[in-house]
């Protein structure tokens, strides 16, 4: 239930966002430090997950079969995959890799 | 004017359907790190919004609270804001329009509507990118979802690989120049020397401090990582604007 919570908690807190946008003076906008920030905290955060998705298994960090996906992809978007195509390909990767036995 | 004349409604279908389809991935990736078929529908219909929702099942897929979840999804959603401010200047929706655009302002809305130049373009662009990735993004999260309940073991299949590559297919059309991509690194580091001193979740919320600071003392572009992650008009570079033809 606990997870329920937070979940919905953050569709309110991703709406209120949303919405601010439209209420807020337009003033603000002339303000390039408020888009700056939210513009390389979306880099930040992103590539925080991509790392963390690839390294860590809880507080531990692991070098297994993700290495290979993350490598996989970064070709495919290379090449100008479109989004299903490179997520497909770090899928098959990683399950390719673990059936010769790298985990 | 026939609608299906129109640029900016071709451009919003087609761009509909390329992030409606990723949907899969998300529903299937959702379902598999923990959240169940409801919660993983919430996701798409309430909160809506791609990165957003990837982060919250990525949190929780590597064992973080539901607290770190909330925290990285609602620090992603800041940019929206933005986008609501850009939009708000240049649809001026009205009454009630005014909340559903709100539920429909995500970085494809926004690019397809501001990558035309005449108001009425920008209107529909706007509106059927919003409501055409809303109903196709929904559609097909349920697809995924359905779909990776019956998987069984996650890993035999490399779905956290699939989430590995979805995220980096997400950061990708942002790192354009030097400056991005240099705090995309110092991020990616900040976060493997943090993992193993923090809770899992933490590290995330800690890249996210990094690259605010950067980006409050920084002189950089001012739309930086402000990109769509499918971009409406990709096929048009060099004719970016086809507004009027």
């Amino acid at each position: 239930m606990s997870l329920w919570f937070w979940l919905l908690l953050a569709c309110v807190l991703a709406y209120a966002w949303k919405l601010m946008g439209y209420f807020v003076p337009a003033s603000l906008l002339q303000n390039p430090r408020m888009s700056r920030v939210a513009g390389t905290m979306t880099i930040g955060l992103l590539a925080s997950l991509t790392i963390v998705n690839t390294v860590a298994s809880g507080q531990v960090l692991a070098a297994d079969a993700r290495l290979g996906a993350l490598a996989a992809a970064a070709i495919a978007l290379a090449l100008r995959a479109p989004f299903l195509v490179v997520v497909i390909v770090g899928a098959g990767t990683a399950a390719l890799l673990r059936l010769i036995g790298w985990n | 004017m026939k609608l299906a004349a129109s640029p900016a409604v071709r451009v919003g279908i087609s761009i509909s359907i390329a992030t409606g389809l990723y949907g899969i991935s998300f529903g299937a990736l959702s379902v598999t790190s923990g959240l169940d078929f409801w919660q993983t529908m919430a996701l798409s219909l309430l909160l809506f919004s791609g990165g957003s929702q990837f982060a919250f099942i990525g949190v929780v897929a590597g064992g973080g609270s539901g607290i770190a979840a909330m925290s990285a999804a609602t620090l992603l959603g800041m940019r929206n804001g933005i986008y609501g401010m850009q939009l708000n200047t240049l649809l001026q929706p009205r009454g009630w329009r005014r909340y559903a655009a709100a539920q429909v302002t995500i970085d494809e809305s926004t690019a397809t509507s501001t990558g035309q130049t005449d108001p009425a373009e920008q209107q529909r662009g706007f509106w059927t990118a919003g409501i055409g990735i809303y109903v196709l993004w929904n559609l097909f999260t349920a697809v995924g979802a359905l779909a990776g309940s019956g998987l069984g073991d996650p890993k035999q299949w490399g779905l956290d690989g699939a989430a590995v590559a979805a995220f980096l297919a997400l950061l990708w059309p942002r790192l354009k120049g030097l400056e991005p991509a240099a705090i995309a690194v110092a991020c990616a580091v900040a976060t493997v020397i943090a993992v193993p001193f923090v809770p899992a979740g933490v590290p995330i919320l800690i890249a996210a401090l990094v690259a605010a600071v950067i980006g409050w003392f920084s002189h950089g572009r001012s739309d930086e990582g402000l990109e769509p992650d499918v971009d409406p008009y990709e096929e048009h570079h060099g004719r970016k604007r086809e507004a009027g033809a």
